[in-house]
Order: C-alpha cells, then sequence, then structure tokens
C-alpha cells in the first residue's frame, strides 16, 4: 500500500490547565481523498486541524505528513514542511491588503526561495486555473467574497502541496457563493489535490465523499459514501 | 523518501516585505520617517556648520599666520610698570629666525575729530606712532589710502584704525583730525586687523611726526614689539624673547602670540558644538522611539498576517527579519532624508553667514549610520514579539 498522505496515531492535546482537547485520534487520509472533518464547536475539530496541519503539536503520539513525521521535526524543518506540503484555505481569506490577486497568490510560494518572476508567472497560472485569469492585479478590497476565496485557494494550491486544509471556507460567504466556493474544491480535488475540510455544516459535510465525525475530542464516525 | 527542504526567503524578497508594510501605512511611516529624519538633520547642521565657521577661522589664522609674536612691559618685580629698554627692538632684530621687527609706541595725547571737542573726550582711541614696516608685520590691509610711509610719517598724517575711524565718524581720506593740538590729515582707514586688535582702536602717526610733536624732541618708549618668525621657530624664538627684550629684567616683559587668541575661540566653539550635538542626539533618540512605537502597533495589527505567513511556511527568523527590516527602512529612510536636509541648513547658513562649507565625511556617513542603529534597536524588541507570536494564537486573532 501507498504511503498514506495524513496520518494520525494516538493523538493527545492537552492545554496548559489541563483542558483535554484531543483524546487519542487516529486517522488516516490517502492521497485524492476529499474528507470532511465535522463536528460542533467545543469538539475538538479546530485543535485537531492545528495538529494536524502542523501549527501546532501535539501533547502525545504522531503525525506523518507525506511520510514524514512531523513530530520529530525542529521548527525550521517544520516550516519547511509546511510551505512544501500543505497548503491552508481559511475562512476569513486572510488575504494581505495592499498587494494585488497575483501578487498575495504567489505570496503561497514566497518561502520557497524561488525568485519573484517565477512565482508571479505560477501565481498567474494558478489564478487562471480558478477561474480569476481576469482579476490577477486587483486589491483585496476591489474584489468579492467568493472571489477573495478563490485568491486564497489559488494560494493553497500555487505551491502543488501534498493536502490542502480548508477551514469552514464557506462560513464567510452567502450559500449561493458558498456552493460554487465547494464547487471548486471538489474540481481542484477530482484534478488529484488532496482535501481536507473542516466544518460545523452538517449538510455541508454530508456533500462530501468522507466524513469524519469528532466529538470531545474523539472521532465517533468515519463514513464514506 | 527525500526530506522536504526548509523555508528559504531570498534577502530580494525580505526588503519587499520591509517595504510592503511601509506601503500600505504611509502616513505613519511617513511620520515616522520624519522623526528619524529631524534628528539627523540635527546631527549633521551641527557638524556641518560648526566644521563650516571653525575651517573658516582656521583659515584666516592660516592666512594671518601663526609666527607673529609680541613683547611688551610688564609689571617690573618691584610692582611698578616696567619699560623696555631701547636695545629691546636692535636685540630682537638679531635673533637669527626673526624676519620681521616692528615697534609701536603709545603717545599721551588724544585725537578728536575737531578742536571743539572736549579734551577728555578721547573715545577710547589711543595715539600710537608706528613704523612702515607694521603693516605687513600683522598681516593687516588698508580699506582706503595708504599706511604710514616714510614719507608721509615725518608729517601730520594719520591712519585711522577700523574702530578708531568709526568712532570718530570718518569715512574718507583727507579729512582731518585735531591730535593734541594740531592737525593731522588721514592718508588711510584699516581694516580689522585679528592679530592686533589693540590698534584696531588706534590713530596711527609716524614715528618722526611722534618725536617731533609728541616727544619735545626725543623718540617715544616703544610699548610693544611685534614681530614674524621662522614658522618652524616660534617656540624656541619665544623662550629666548625676554632675555634678549631685557637682560637685566626678563622676568618683566610679556611676551604673547596673537593667533592663541583665535585658536581658542575656535577650541571654545567645540564646546558649544557638543552642546548641540548632545541636543540632536535627543531628538534622534525621540525619532527612534517614534519608529519603535510605531512597529510595536503593526505587530499588534498585523496579527493575523503573521499567523498566515507562518501557515504559508515563514519561520520565526523570517517573521522577525520582515518587521525588523521594515523599521531600518523607516530609519534608513529617515537618515538619509535627514542628511539632505542638514547638508541642506548648513549650506543656507554659509549662504546666510557668507562663510564657507565645509561638512566632513564623518557627518552624513556618521548620521546615517546612527539612523540604521536606531532602526536596529527600535525594530529589534517588536520583530522579537512577531517572531515569538504562535501561529494559532496569530490565526486566531485573539
Amino acid at each position: 500500500m501507498s504511503t498514506p498522505t495524513l496520518e494520525l496515531r494516538g493523538v493527545r492535546k492537552v492545554y496548559p490547565g489541563g483542558v483535554e482537547a484531543l483524546r487519542g485520534i487516529d486517522l488516516r487520509i490517502d492521497r485524492g481523498e476529499l474528507t470532511a472533518i465535522v463536528g460542533p464547536s467545543g469538539s475538538g475539530k479546530t485543535t485537531l486541524l492545528h495538529v494536524m496541519s502542523t501549527l501546532d503539536r501535539p501533547s502525545a503520539g504522531t503525525v506523518m505528513v507525506d511520510g514524514e513525521d512531523a513530530s520529530a521535526l525542529s521548527e525550521e524543518r517544520l516550516a519547511g514542511l509546511r510551505s512544501r506540503r500543505i497548503g491552508f484555505v481559511f475562512q476569513q481569506f486572510f488575504l494581505i491588503d495592499g498587494i494585488s490577486a497575483v501578487e498575495n497568490v504567489a505570496t503561497g510560494l514566497l518561502y520557497h526561495g524561488i525568485p519573484s518572476g517565477e512565482r508571479i508567472a505560477r501565481a498567474t497560472e494558478a489564478l487562471d486555473h480558478v477561474g480569476l485569469g481576469h482579476r490577477l492585479d486587483h486589491v483585496p478590497a476591489k474584489l468579492s467574497g467568493g472571489e477573495r476565496q478563490r485568491v486564497a485557494i489559488a494560494r493553497a494550491i500555487v505551491g502543488r502541496p501534498a493536502i490542502v486544509f480548508a477551514d469552514e471556507p464557506t462560513g464567510n460567504l452567502d450559500s449561493r457563493v458558498g456552493t460554487e466556493v465547494m464547487g471548486l474544491l471538489r474540481t481542484l480535488n477530482r484534478e488529484g489535490t488532496t482535501m481536507c475540510v473542516i466544518t460545523h455544516d452538517r449538510d455541508l459535510a454530508d456533500s462530501l465523499p468522507r466524513r469524519v465525525q469528532v466529538r470531545d475530542g474523539q472521532i465517533v464516525g468515519d463514513r464514506r459514501s | 523518501m527525500t526530506p522536504t527542504p526548509t523555508s528559504r526567503l531570498l534577502p530580494r524578497d525580505l526588503l519587499r516585505l520591509g517595504a510592503l508594510g511601509l506601503r500600505t501605512r504611509r502616513m505613519r511611516a511617513a511620520l515616522s520617517v520624519l522623526g528619524i529624519a529631524i534628528g539627523i538633520a540635527a546631527l549633521v547642521a551641527v557638524v556641518g556648520i560648526s566644521e563650516s565657521s571653525r575651517s573658516d577661522l582656521l583659515n584666516q589664522l592660516d592666512s594671518l599666520g601663526t609666527n607673529l609674536l609680541s613683547v611688551a612691559p610688564g609689571q617690573s618685580f618691584a610692582g611698578g610698570e616696567a619699560t623696555l629698554p631701547d636695545t629691546a627692538r636692535p636685540m630682537i632684530g638679531r635673533i637669527t629666525p626673526v624676519r620681521e621687527v616692528s615697534e609701536v609706541a603709545n603717545l599721551d595725547t588724544t585725537v578728536r575729530r575737531t578742536d571743539y571737542v572736549d579734551e577728555n573726550e578721547t573715545g577710547g582711541i589711543q595715539v600710537t606712532a608706528v613704523e612702515p614696516g607694521l603693516l605687513e608685520t600683522v598681516s593687516g590691509t588698508v580699506a582706503a589710502g595708504t599706511f604710514i610711509t616714510p614719507a608721509n610719517g615725518a608729517f601730520e598724517s594719520v591712519v585711522l584704525g577700523s574702530v578708531a575711524a568709526e568712532r570718530l565718524g570718518i569715512t574718507d581720506v583727507g579729512t582731518r583730525v585735531y591730535i593734541g593740538n594740531r592737525w593731522f590729515t588721514v592718508v588711510g582707514i584699516l581694516e580689522e586687523l585679528p592679530l592686533a586688535g589693540d590698534l584696531d582702536r588706534s590713530a596711527l602717526v609716524g614715528f618722526p611726526a611722534a618725536t617731533r610733536h609728541f616727544g619735545f624732541g626725543e623718540r617715544p618708549d616703544t610699548s610693544k614689539i611685534y614681530l614674524r618668525t621662522d614658522p618652524g621657530q616660534v617656540n624656541q624664538v619665544r623662550d629666548v624673547l625676554a632675555a634678549t627684550a631685557n637682560p637685566d629684567d626678563p622676568s618683566s616683559v610679556d611676551v604673547s602670540r596673537p593667533s592663541d587668541v583665535l585658536e581658542a575661540r575656535a577650541a571654545a566653539d567645540d564646546a558649544l558644538t557638543a552642546l548641540f550635538l548632545g541636543l540632536g542626539l535627543v531628538a534622534l533618540l525621540v525619532g527612534g522611539i517614534g519608529v519603535a512605537n510605531v512597529m510595536v502597533i503593526a505587530v499588534l495589527e498585523r496579527r493575523q498576517e503573521i499567523g498566515l505567513r507562518r501557515a504559508l511556511g515563514a519561520t520565526t527568523r523570517h517573521v522577525g527579519g520582515q518587521f525588523l527590516t521594515e523599521s531600518l527602512i523607516m530609519a534608513g529612510l529617515g537618515g538619509l532624508l535627514g542628511v539632505v536636509l542638514g547638508i541642506g541648513v548648513s549650506v543656507a547658513y554659509a549662504a546666510v553667514s557668507g562663510s564657507g562649507i565645509l561638512i566632513p565625511a564623518y557627518a552624513p556617513l556618521g548620521g546615517l549610520v546612527a539612523a540604521i542603529g536606531i532602526g536596529a534597536v527600535a525594530g529589534l524588541y517588536p520583530a522579537l514579539r512577531a517572531a515569538r507570536l504562535s501561529p494559532t494564537d496569530a490565526l486566531r486573532g485573539a
């Protein structure tokens, strides 16, 4: 069997003060999957996202990204892992004001150490791919919510990461635009990008091929349709 | 499989990132830059102005020469006023490195505009007998007319020092003034004599006329002897002057070097310059605190950007470096602007005061280095705060 894209084994997270947010998570995501992590607020899904995406370290257990043990890496190497292997899409988009859409997308390659000309060329390609080829030079303030999220998605995929984490990607969008954005994520998944969508929205989760249910820091369901 | 490569940020991109924060908050950046610029401008201008005026003074000193010495009678051992023996002038002339000697004698008489003026209204003007060579010896020049010559010195001719002419209200040669009890014709008016200030306040007549009219037929007593030496042997000559002038009582002879006064003035300017430099440093410090303040605010406001960059693979060092670079760019721009302003102020001052311009290279270079140093110090703490922010806290935006 091939290397899993993401593998968590016995992952626990205890915050200072004794709150146990994750109590033994085992999860495996294979290449090309489109997975929903679903749970109500307070279920530990945000903590799970942080630990899966190496933004935070687990208190116990291992996190393997593309075959590499993240818990064994130094902060420096972990940053390298995030820049190459992991893409992020956030609910609030987190675009940088004052620079254009294509420059925002190019920021996804900034920490690869490649020259700006090449970054812009690849960012242009990525923006084209998400259907925003006509908005390259617009600053975020001039874009609609849906367009901003598309820019953020282009930024997440421009470095061809092993996995993209989308944290409530439609949370700040109206339902019609949200559906469009989910459509884009599905398309990208069909084209080969491994996706993991974190959401509290059961309907949204039900529309995805795999649903991992989290409650009280534990996985309580893992269904494929 | 091969391990994932580490994150890398090109130096060019680091610069670009530093400039980005300024581009998006222009007003704030401009004000911070201005704060640094004012401090640097003050430093550069203080150095520029003081060095320019000092170099003027030293140039003047150069052209006047520092090899002028003067010999005058001081206090005798008994406490009374000493006199110089008649042999003083010829003896001094015989010291080998002495090139020129010229003596003056203060006369016990007054100069007045007319004979209707009260004899006691001297206006502080001394009447002095001089030799024709004196002007060259003290590096003086005439503003109008001529100096005392062997020819006019025998007759009722007078040359006025610059202050004396002003006090008597005389601007043209040919005017007559009343000296003692007879009329003298003004044949010349002198420029200011930086090395012989007492002659500025004198009315100068020739020795022959002085002997005839005010000395009862005898050459008046020497009041002061001016001499020029070889520039390299000033100190040696100075050491033997008193004993040469008055071998019987060397301690009653005052020897001085008039250029010392000008040098002392140049040194006194240094003290004032140090004070102004201190004030400039305070201004720069305040500017630096302004930059630090703006950077701390920037880190607070841009938590989410910091979190995003960490998610995109920035290391703590990349994040810290970005904010430090931003602070350095602000301070560097402030330094450049300050240097330009400071040079501008120095040039304007020179134009207004009519002095030359001399801005030593260390002023603009030091200014830039100081600005960048301030930027580094001001940016360090905010940069460390930004770097230490955990990515999950930053993204939460709490």
